[in-house]
Parts: structure tokens; sequence; C-alpha cells
């Protein structure tokens, strides 16, 4: 179920299912000394839109990338500028190379049989944090993020893998989309980012209805320094990428994302940022066929910048062009 | 044909032109600023083409795409203000929600309960299998009052089971008296919205169509939304004082009381409910709330999500017969049609809590470009997209129906919105699910592209090794970048949308380079 | 088997549980949620419930009028349908109400027992009544049918509704509303908020369409 409107956690009857079930998973894993995921499940079970940098908290915290499988593979540069942001502020970064896939796609398109194996080798990726082995994972994206937390183990359990359908439950309760992992158990809001653009961003919908990130990512960017962030009109409207629906229904999205694309124009950023690159791929690519010049850009990206290593590229030289967005 | 006045007749699908005709379609009817968009279909849940086809076609009605550009942002604006204000929306929605699921697995026992106190009161219960049971029921009590017109309040269901086509095959006219209605009707047309059901007209459309259709239209009418509403009540007062029976739905009955309600704006609803003397109320099973205090629960959810309203204007309330106040006579018919097929799935039973306000239609980005009759169903918009399909089930393969759960971006605009909490984007996903396993036994394209990438993706050698194949696309993409054109299918991105190459090195790359270059055996480890 | 049985049957086998609950079958067994206000901040008949219910009405174009004694409203009755040619009112309407009606304005009397039809009410320019209560939060009047308030189809057809709500009768919220309505559920109600509209032409909304295109609310007390 998807996460209720008002309040961050999820929907009725699971809502009880989650809590309970990261209560008994932070019993039975005392986790490392630091306590910290202990903490961040006691700030997940009573979350609230705001919440307060956990106490006695202080670095490094060890945290798993779930880079996603797009980002791995086509937009390399979410994942890099995630893992640069959270190494500078201090933290420890490991990506476990097991990874592929949150399943999300094939659940998304109804092949839940075939959802199950990517699920599995997602869950047994990531089940060393059960062990204490990380503190939190971290997703790049919300959309990923909302697989995971409200769709694996539904899927598993339909399947009859009761017990992947747990771990996969006790996993997701540990894992954070990049805003949350930041705002809410680092305790942050300025990065000490430095990026001097005209910005405007995107909040996707599955970080918008799904997560539930609300205004964290704009927090965020708001304390970038030399930020020119520009509010985007109509900016809750979904972009009409819907994964395959881009493609089963072509012609409908087509008429979505120009619809995003003209209000996009209208604020005259240079930069489009969102949280995740599969909208990005989407509104980018749009972008990118009416030349409009406009190029986007991950959150992470953008929070990975600073006035010594900045991350925005004045333009491409074609041949070396990593992904024309 | 039409009989007279735009009396329709039942017409197959078959001989229409593709879908909804463009204005001025030679063989629909032509005045200056309208066709009929959707005549009346066979199958009033199953009509015309899959969805993509049918969105194609509607997408390129420009006329169609402005009005509900500002029908749609207009009424969510309105029911933005008026939920807005009220502090407890949430729990009412829990209210909603959780008193929907109760009724779900209390419903043999509810349903028994409303049929008792229905009767003790003097109403007369009957009980309809399917549409056609539930139209020879409806025809033969008219019949029995020897009556050949009756008047009607908007009601889905009676939309859904073609009555008033069954009516006018026995002779019987039934004129609908809500406004946009009566202009669906005059316009021999279907519905494309829930709740507006003329949705898809502007206003120079309805004067061109009551100019022509209405009969008695004013020749000097203007296009002012009053006026219009003015001919409409003179068109209709004649009937409203004559008329001896009237067919209504119900928006609620409670089974604790027996109590029917109608929820309304206009008082055609109080007109019907309270004059005829016969009553005849034809509903789906669903609609049933457990206790007459419930309806401080709905009462308060519906009027705000639907129309935008703190209240909608009148609301009638009755039980049974009340002698010497309204019809003397009392009909209730009891739908199944395929609700109690949906109530088996424990998951898609959640779509019959809806309780038709139509939130979900106006948030919805598809529906808004697309419209309704895209859906091929009464029931459009994203309630649609999960009701119908397990209202009707699949006839196979070739069923359009089938293409309704991927008519969404999965966006969630409408869960947000939904007075009872219907977790449209998770049932759709489901519906899915269900639409790809009845199919297994075919090897689709589709299918053996997520088999492959459900292979890949399950252990991750493989999915390096696709990584490294994917440099192919660099090629494609030549020096520029980008892809700019791909083969079907993959034109139907590359259309709209340039694809970045891959890049020349994936991240997983970039790792063992950056993290693991000085010892390969930490590979996975950080620095 | 009956068409009855047959539904029922089928509705039984559906909601059988057999165990795998994923969807709803999980909130099923949940309570019901009622953590909604059943009570408003403003007692019944207070000065704040009634300052709402007016701002609600007068947002929804109905015309509201103060009668603090049954002389004033007496008075109002008589000022509003001074232009009356004749006015029906129900059996429970106390004598002193239309007291203040001018001579042109015939009295039409309509009960259960003694029906006007349609036609005849179509004749007549307005309607006299109480109410059983109002709802402050949303504006509502709530018609039960009773003596002082009469068969539906008075306050229906003619044009125009003068419709007195006692100020005792006026509560904040609707909760409140359907636990006094609750005792006598059977009783056929007319649920009234403003004059009729519509909003079905480009979602525009106007004002009086079959229903009284003129409410006037007074409010005695």
């Amino acid at each position: 179920m998807w996460s209720d409107h008002s309040r961050s956690m999820v929907y009725s009857g699971s809502d009880t299912v989650w809590s309970d079930h990261s209560r008994l998973i932070a019993e039975q894993n005392p986790g490392p000394a630091r306590a910290m995921p202990r903490q961040a499940l006691a700030a997940r079970r009573d979350q609230t839109e705001s919440h307060r940098p956990l106490p006695g908290w202080s670095p490094p915290v060890r945290i798993a990338l779930a880079a996603t499988c797009i980002a791995d593979a086509m937009f390399p540069q979410a994942p890099q500028a995630t893992v640069r942001l959270l190494e500078r502020l201090g933290h420890q970064v490991y990506f476990p190379e097991q990874q592929t896939c949150c399943g999300q796609m094939h659940v998304n398109t109804g092949y839940f049989d075939e959802a199950v194996p990517v699920i599995r080798n997602h869950v047994e990726t990531f089940a060393p944090a059960l062990d204490g082995e990380w503190d939190a994972i971290v997703v790049p994206s919300g959309s990923c993020t909302g697989s995971i937390r409200h769709q694996q183990a539904m899927v598993c359990r339909r399947a009859g893998q009761e017990r992947l359908g747990a771990t996969a439950e006790a996993l997701a309760a540990k894992t954070y989309e990049l805003s949350e992992l930041l705002v809410d158990v680092l305790g942050l809001t300025d990065v000490g980012a430095h990026f001097p653009h005209r910005v405007t961003y995107h909040p996707t919908c599955h970080s918008l209805r799904m997560i539930r990130v609300g205004d964290k990512p704009l927090r965020l960017l708001r304390a970038v320094e030399g930020i020119d962030l520009v509010e985007l009109p109509g900016a809750e409207s979904c972009c009409g990428f819907g994964g395959t629906f881009a493609l089963k229904n072509s012609e409908t999205s087509t008429a979505m994302l120009g619809d995003k694309m003209t209000n996009v124009k209208s604020t005259g950023a240079e930069v489009l940022t969102a949280g995740d690159y599969s909208c990005l791929m989407h509104i980018g690519g749009g972008l990118s066929k009416l030349r409009t010049g406009v190029r986007t850009m991950h959150l992470a990206e953008i929070l990975a910048s600073t006035q010594d290593a900045p991350t925005f590229e004045p333009a491409r030289s074609d041949d070396e062009t990593e992904a024309a967005r | 044909m039409s009989t007279f006045l735009g009396f329709p007749t039942r017409r197959g699908a078959k001989s229409l032109p593709d879908g909804g005709a463009p204005p001025g379609t030679p063989g629909t009817t032509v005045g200056p600023g309208w066709a009929t968009d959707v005549p009346h279909p066979d199958a009033p849940l199953r009509w015309g083409e899959t969805f993509p086809e049918a969105a194609r076609q509607a997408l390129q009605n420009t006329q169609l795409r402005r009005n509900l550009a500002h029908a749609t942002s207009t009424i969510r604006a309105k029911r933005a203000a008026v939920v807005g204000e009220v502090p407890d929306w949430e729990e009412l929605r829990d209210a909603g929600s959780t008193i929907k699921a109760h009724v779900m697995s209390d419903l043999p026992q509810l349903l028994e309960e409303l049929e008792r106190n229905v009767t003790a009161r003097g109403g007369v219960v009957h009980w309809a299998r399917d549409a056609a049971e539930a139209n020879r029921i409806v025809t033969d009590l008219v019949k029995a009052t020897g009556e050949t017109e009756v008047v009607k309040v908007k009601s889905m269901v009676t939309q859904e089971i073609g009555l008033n086509e069954a009516l006018a095959e026995e002779g019987i006219a039934a004129f609908e008296t809500d406004l946009a209605e009566l202009i669906v009707q005059l316009a021999d047309d279907m519905p494309s919205h829930i709740l507006v059901p003329a949705i898809h007209r502007n206003r120079s459309e309805i004067r061109e169509i009551f100019l022509e259709r209405m009969g008695d239209a004013p020749p000097d009418l203007t296009d002012a939304p009053r006026e219009l509403a003015m001919a409409a009540r003179a068109h209709l007062r004649r009937k409203f004082l004559s008329a001896k029976v009237a067919i209504s739905g119900a928006n609620f009955a409670v089974a604790d009381t027996g109590t029917l309600a109608v929820v309304e704006s206009e008082g055609n609803g109080r007109m019907c409910l309270t004059l005829p003397e016969t009553l005849i109320t034809v509903m789906g099973i669903e609609k049933l709330i457990p206790t007459y205090q419930d309806l401080e629960v709905f009462m308060a959810l519906l009027p705000r999500s639907s129309t935008g309203e703190r209240m909608n204007p009148y609301t009638s309330l009755w039980t049974g017969v009340t002698p010497g106040d309204g019809p003397q006579e009392f009909h209730l018919v009891l739908l199944d049609n395929g609700r109690s097929k949906a109530l088996a799935d424990d998951v898609g039973r959640a779509a019959l809590h809806c309780i038709r306000c139509s939130a979900c239609l106006n948030v919805c980005p598809v529906y808004e470009r697309v419209g309704g009759h895209a859906y091929g169903s009464v029931y459009p918009g994203p309630i649609g997209a999960i009701l119908t399909p397990q209202l009707t089930g699949s006839t196979g393969r070739s069923d359009p129906n089938n293409s309704l759960p991927y008519a969404s971006t999965l966006c969630g605009a409408c869960y947000d919105v939904c007075p009872v909490k219907i977790d449209i984007p998770t049932l759709l996903v489901h519906l899915r699910a269900r639409d790809v396993d009845q199919d297994r036994g075919r090897p689709t394209a589709w299918g053996a592209a997520m088999k492959a990438a459900s292979f890949v993706m399950a252990k991750p050698g493989r999915f390096e090794l696709a990584e490294k194949a994917g440099g192919v696309t660099r090629v494609l993409g030549g020096s520029t970048g980008r892809i700019t054109s791909l083969p079907f299918p993959g034109s139907r991105w590359t259309d709209a949308r340039d694809l970045p190459v891959l890049p020349k090195q994936s991240f997983r790359e970039w790792w063992a380079d950056e993290h693991t270059a000085s010892d390969p055996e930490t590979t996975g480890d950080a620095r | 088997m009956s068409a009855r049985d047959d539904i029922l049957a089928r509705v039984r086998a559906a909601v059988i549980n057999d165990g795998a609950h994923l969807g709803d079958a999980v909130a099923e067994q949940a309570p019901v949620s009622r953590g909604y206000r059943t009570t408003g901040e403003h007692s019944p008949g207070s000065a704040e419930a009634i300052e709402v219910l007016v701002d609600r009405l007068v947002d929804y174009r109905a015309l509201v009028h103060r009668a603090a004694t049954t002389e004033d409203l007496a008075r109002t009755v008589g000022e509003l349908l001074a232009g009356a040619r004749s006015v029906v009112v129900p059996p429970g309407v106390p004598t002193t109400w239309t007291s203040g009606l001018a001579d042109g304005t015939a009295v039409v009397h309509d009960s259960r027992e003694d029906r006007r039809t349609a036609a005849e009410l179509d004749h007549v320019d307005a309607v006299l009544t109480a109410s059983r209560l109002a709802v402050a939060d949303t504006g509502t009047i709530v018609l039960d049918g009773e003596d002082d308030q009469g068969r539906r189809a008075i306050t229906l057809v003619p044009d125009l509704h003068v419709c007195v709500v006692r100020t005792e009768d006026v509560v904040h919220t609707l909760p409140e509303a359907v636990t006094i309505l609750a005792a006598h559920p059977t009783r056929p109600q007319t649920w009234i908020s403003g004059p009729s509209a519509t909003s079905d032409i480009e979602l525009s909304r106007v004002e009086g369409v079959h229903g009284p295109r003129t409410l006037h609310v007074i409010l005695l007390g």
C-alpha cells in the first residue's frame, strides 16, 4: 500500500505491520556499538513531517548504496554524486556489488513472478544490514525507495515467499531515499554545497505521493550556496513517464510531457532537478529533443557540487558526453 | 438512429466510425459546432477500441482538450479549498475507508437487513443478477403502471445497464432530467464523467445541441450558462409535473433503517423522487452503509470531494413509502452485474468501496488529457480503470478492457483525493498482474522482454554483461551522445524524446576504479 | 434458484475468508476508525454557531433574515411575501407566523390528508415552513416532513421558499445533526444547502434550476 496522505507512514493495516516489524528487528539485531540503527528505526516509527536530528549521533555512519539499475547503467553521475556527497560529510559508503535492481519495473508492469528473483537478489545483497554490517541503506531514487517500501514484501508474499517478504520488509525499514537520509537520519539541510545556477525542482510523483518526502529536497536545495531556486508551475503534475506507460501509452505520455516541458521552460531555469533519474530521463529526453538547452541533474549532483569541485558542466563535447539528457 | 428528439435506439459499436468521431464526420449528427462523440453502444462497460487507440484520437480533439483542461482545473481548485477547511478530513477518510471495508465483509447480512427494512416500510425489493435481468424488471414495472414515459434522475448504474435503450425498445421513453445527462441524451452521446457527464462539452456546443434537439428551446438562446440552465428548466418542468413514474439510482442505502439517499444539486432529483406516483430505484449491491449514523461520515466526504461544495444543494432521504407524502409505490432493484465477482478478489474488491464522487477523475493527468470516452466504459478515469475490468471480467486477450489497468502512470494523485482511500495505484498494479497471469500461456514481446530482464537482473554478473553490451547504444548515438530515432517500438519513445547513449563507464565500473583500484580483492568494501 | 438466493450465495462465497489476505481483508480486520469530530466547538444555538451558519448560507446565495420574536417573524414574512399572490403553508405552522401577510396573499393549505396536486402547487408563488434543524458548518437546513414542514412537494414546486430556523435548532457540525435526526430516521428528509444550483456547464455555477430559485431563511430567536 502507498503511504498515507498526511502521514509519512504507510496505509492503515500495514502501518502497524511496519512499526512492529522494525521494532522486532531492532530487538533481534543489537546492531553496531554506536546504536545508530536503533535510533534510526525509532525515528522511522514515529515519523512526522519534521524530523529532528538524532541526538547523540556522530559520523561516520556506514551507508550501503543501492545505486538503482537505471542510474548504474545510464546515469552513473547520480550515484557517483551520492558517494561523493556522503563521503564529504564524513560517512562511509559501501556499494555491495551483487546488486542489480529493486524489481519495480517488473512489479509495475504486472510481472510479479518475474519480479521475485530480482527482489530476492536485492534482499540478499542488502541483508547484511540486518546483521549490523551497515547502519542504513540509501537510494538516490524516490521511486525505487517506494517499491522497496511498498511493493517488495507484498509481491513476495503473494508468491508464497513469506520469509523473503519479511526480510524485505525489515530491510525496507532501514532504507532511505537520499533526502530522507540527509534530513531525517543525518539531521542536515545545509550540506555545504555550492551551485551558482538557476534551478527548478520537479517533485517526482513517487517521492511526493508514494514515500512522501515532502519539502525535504527543497529544504536541501534552499541551503545550497549561490543557487537561484525558482518554483516550477504545476510542479505536482506527473511528467507522463510512468515506466512502461511512456511506451504503452506513448501519445498520452507525450501530451503530459509537453505540458511539463512548457512549465520548465517558463521558469528560465538552466537546470531541472529531481530525486529520480527515471523522470529526469523522460523530461530530459523531451528537453533534448527540442534542443531547449535546459539540462537535467539529479538532486545528488547539485548537493555534491562545491566551489572546488563543481558538477555543472557548461557544455559537453559530443564525444565526451556521459549521457545526453 | 434516433427515434424522436434524440431518443436513442441501440446501436452496435461496430457500425461506428473509429471510436470518437471528430466533429463533422459523415454519419454522425452534424451541427455547426458539435457531433455525437460516442453513440450508444451495445455494451456500456465495453465499447470501442483499446485505451491507447481511443486516447490517440481523443488527444487530437482540440475542443475536447480545452474543455477538459478548463473543467478539471476549475473543480480541482474548488475541491482543494473546501477540503482544506476541514480539520478532521483525514479522520473522516479513515472512517469512510474502514466502514466500507466492513460493508464488503458483512455484505450478505447487510443486504438482507436492507431488504427487511425496505419491505417493512412498504417498499418492494427486487434482485437482478445482471443488466438484462435488471432491465427486464424495470421495464415490467413501468409497463404495469400503463405509462409510456418516465423521468430519470442521473444514475451511473442505469447507464451501466443501458436502461434507457432497453426501455426504448419496449416503447417507453425515458427522460433524463439532470442537466448534463439531458445534454448527453439530446446529443445521442455517452457520458464522459461520473459527476459531470457532459464535461466534454462547452457552452457553445450545448447551445447548438439545445437549439437542434430540444424542440422547445428559445430561438434567441445564447450560450450563457444561466440561459442554458433556464432553457432546461422550462423544457423539463412540464415533464416533472405530469410524470407518473420516476427511475433513480441511489448514493447510499442504509441497512439498519432501509433508508435510501440521493445527493444532487438541481432539484431534478427531488422532482423525480417526490412528485410521481411510482418510484423505481436501481442500485448496485455495494452501495450500502451499515447505519444511519454513518451518514455523518459519507455526507461529509461526498459533496466536498465531488462538486467541491461544503454540502450539495439537495439531499433526499426516504424510507419505503410515507403515506400521503411522495410516491406511494416504491421498488428497489438490487443489482449484481459483476459485483460479486469483483468481491471475490480480496485486493480488487476495494474498487467497490467507491462512492462515485469523481475526485479521482478530476485530478488524473491522463483523464485530463484524453477525457472519459477513451476508457470505453461508463466508468472512466482511475476508478473506471480498476472497476470496469473487474465488473466485466476479461473475454480474452483481445478484450479492450485489458488495456485499462495500464492507462495510468501510477502517479498516485487519485489515491490522495479518494474520500474512502481506495489505493488505486496498488489496485492498478494488482490488475496488471492478473492480466499478465491470465495471458501466461501465450508468448508476447512484453513477456519475453520482462522474462529476459528478470533473468539478467537476478544475478549481478549477468547485469554487468548486459551493461557492457549496452555499449552498442554508443554506435546508435553516433557522436551526438543522444539517440534521436529508433525503429518501432523504440520509436514510441524517440518520437518525442531523445534517449541517452549508455555512458562509457557504468557506475559499478567507476566504483571499482575509484574504490578498489589498489586492491581488487576488496571489491565491495569501502575504502 | 431465485436471483435473490443466487446473488446472496455468490456474495457469501466471495467474502469467505480464505486466509490469503493481502489487501482489503487487512483493513476489514481493523475496527471502524472514528477519530473525526462528533461535536463542534460551538454549542447548539450559540451566537458563534449561528454566525457560521449565516456565513455559509450567504455564501450559497440564500437570503438570511433575523427575527427576535414571533411578531418580528410575522412582519418579516409579510415583507418577504408582499408581492406573492399565494403561499402554501403546512398544517403545523403557527397561525401567528402568517398574521403579517398582505390581504392580497392567499394562504393555500396542504397536508398529507388534503394534498394539493403538483399542477396546483405550480400556480402557488411561495411556501412558508419551519425546519427540523440546521447545520452551521455546511449551511444545511433539514426538513423532515413533520407538520410544520409539510409534504416534500410543497417546498419543491413553488419558486420561493421562506424557511424558518429556530436558533436553538442550529448545531455546529454534521454528526450532531445526524444524531438528532437518527431519532426518526425513516421520516422523509430533505437537506437543503442554498437554492438549487448546477455546475454542469463548464463547471460554472448557476443558482436556481428546478427547485425554488429563491431561498429566504429567517432565524427565529
